[in-house]
């Protein structure tokens, strides 16, 4: 840490409580979150199935309000949706009567600030860096499930926030598309500018896209360790069966193996 | 260049050899529907030509033709369709106007459903006909409680669809507008509009086909004028030929307005995730 890079998001022991229906009693999701994310980096979540880990993604867009603690974004506190924040949602939430275009279109025309062809040149622009020229007049439908994707990503980029939260946005694509979405992921972050937060049930996806990986506890999800990739920038397929890689991983699936059995524990008790 | 050439031409069939038999598979379906349709009329003129039944309660598809083109040609025809057809839009018209709205409202708030719903329900529920007596009475035997048959008839498909469409919006849909900081308007006209439009087409179209269910209960029960009183005063009178005329006009227009919202709705189909319902 020779020069100090500025801190784009702080979770200052962020608290979330649900409501049970069915026992009447608050349920602790997030019970102190605490870690930060430096301008460019890309930060990934992992943790146990049901840990809260979209539930806090969710809270950083302001979709969700929390119970105590902070969220600053560049030191301001988050308590809404706004513009700073772009969201990458899983599989399937493109709107199906959008085109390609439209759809990369929609945050612009929702915030009405550029003018009509203005916005269609931006989002033309987004189509083109997440490959799919040719494709905007395209209808979701007509789409694969990784080109979907890319325009779920495009769509998100477009409206120029400065964190692009993406919540498991692989986790509905083949293994092969995957891989390849991995690579395209990087190479758009990286031509865009923006610092991420990942969440994913993958560990190996997470140590191949990251500068540091946030494993998650089991529910109430504390952070129980952070995980510093020190691999070497240029990310490249054989990097995941490096001697180092391999390490990381079982580091972080020992301490995901920890995690869940005692959640098995706790659902014994 | 000159081998390109000469290859091409060896085995090419021309066109015209195919067109034909083109024409016969791609109108596969058309061609044998209306070859079923001709015979079927054929045999109904023969079985009257050769006095095996009595046209006088079969009628035929010459005398429905002659009757059909001399109540054209003495203009005997338009005072019905006219009135049929003013019937329609008013009665149709006002069922889109309230249904719409009204369902669009129950579909995007829950309250506003919780409030409604038993109402509609039940008089869906009720055949509207057995209201006709009631409607009578409120409205007259005139046109009004015509508008007001077809209006009732028309008005449920299209509310319950539209609700239904508004209901079924997906919740990922609502979670992009607002994580990109829509506003209830801007939600309601880029989300929960488009999404239930597709639904909202098929309510229109199930509405037509009760709207002219209505027309001919509503002019058969009692009135003035129009091709339901049409058939029924011919049908009185053992005017089997005028009866069935009437019929013909009516399927007709529920063929061609169905068909015209059929193909707005094919629009649609592009993005549709399945074409059920």
């Amino acid at each position: 840490m020779l020069q100090a890079t500025p801190v784009k998001l702080k979770a200052d022991s962020v608290k979330l409580n649900y409501y049970n229906d069915r026992t009447k009693r608050d349920l602790s999701v997030l019970d102190g979150i605490d870690f930060s994310v430096n301008e460019g980096e890309l930060v990934s979540i992992v943790g146990p199935s049901g840990c809260g880990k979209s539930t806090f993604l969710a809270a950083v867009d302001g979709l969700i309000a929390i119970d105590g603690g902070r969220i600053l974004i560049d030191e301001r506190e988050v308590t809404k949706p706004g513009p700073d924040r772009g969201l990458v949602f899983q599989q399937d939430s493109l709107f199906p009567w959008r085109t390609v275009q439209r759809n990369v279109a929609y945050g612009l025309e929702i915030q009405k600030v550029l003018s009509k062809e203005e916005i269609t040149a931006r989002a033309r622009k987004f189509v083109e860096l997440v490959g799919l020229a040719g494709f905007e007049d395209s209808y979701p439908r007509e789409l694969s499930g990784g080109m979907r994707q890319r325009v779920n990503i495009a769509r998100a980029l477009a409206v120029d926030p400065e964190l692009l939260l993406l919540d498991e946005p692989f986790a509905a694509l083949d293994a092969q598309t995957r891989e390849l979405m991995q690579f395209e992921l990087l190479r758009i972050l990286d031509r865009a500018q923006k610092t991420g937060v990942f969440i994913t049930h993958q560990i190996d996806e997470a140590i191949f896209l990251s500068n540091r990986v946030v494993v998650f506890s089991a529910r109430p999800a504390k952070v129980k360790e952070i995980v510093e990739i020190d691999l070497p920038k240029e990310r490249t397929l054989d990097l995941k069966h490096t001697p180092r890689f391999m390490e990381i991983f079982r580091h972080i699936w020992r301490l995901i193996e920890e995690e869940s059995a005692r959640m098995g524990l706790l659902r014994v008790h | 260049m000159t081998s390109v050439t000469e290859e091409r031409e060896i085995p090419r069939p021309r066109k015209s050899e195919f067109a034909v038999y083109e024409f016969l598979v791609r109108h596969e379906n058309a061609l044998l529907g209306g070859f079923t349709m001709i015979v079927a009329l054929l045999l109904w003129e023969a079985v009257v030509r050769l006095d095996l039944v009595n046209p006088l309660f079969t009628s035929s598809p010459s005398r429905i033709i002659a009757t059909g083109y001399a109540m054209f040609a003495d203009g005997s025809i338009y005072p019905h369709l006219a009135i049929s057809g003013l019937e329609l839009v008013v009665g149709y018209g006002l069922a889109i106007i309230v249904g719409v709205p009204l369902g669009i409202l129950m579909g995007w708030h829950r309250r506003f459903n919780a409030a409604f719903d038993p109402i509609i329900s039940a008089l869906y529920a009720t055949p509207r006909i057995a209201l006709l007596p009631l409607i009578m009475i409120w409205f007259g035997i005139g046109l009004g409680s015509k508008f007001a048959i077809i209006f009732l008839s028309a008005v449920f498909p299209i509310l319950i669809n539209t609700t239904a469409g508004v209901q079924t919006v997906e919740r990922d849909y609502i979670k992009v507008a607002r994580s990109f900081g829509a506003n209830d308007r801007q939600m309601f006209l880029t989300v929960a509009f488009p999404a239930a439009v597709p639904f909202l087409l098929t309510g229109l179209r199930l509405g037509l086909g009760h709207a002219l269910i209505g027309i001919v209960v509503g002019e058969m029960y009692s009135a003035q004028a129009g091709v339901g009183y049409l058939i029924s005063v011919a049908g009185a009178t053992f005017q089997t030929d005028r009866v069935m005329f009437g019929i013909i006009l009516i399927a007709a227009a529920g063929v061609i307005l169905t068909n015209i919202l059929r193909m707005i709705e094919r629009r649609f189909d592009r993005w549709r995730p399945d074409n059920k319902l």
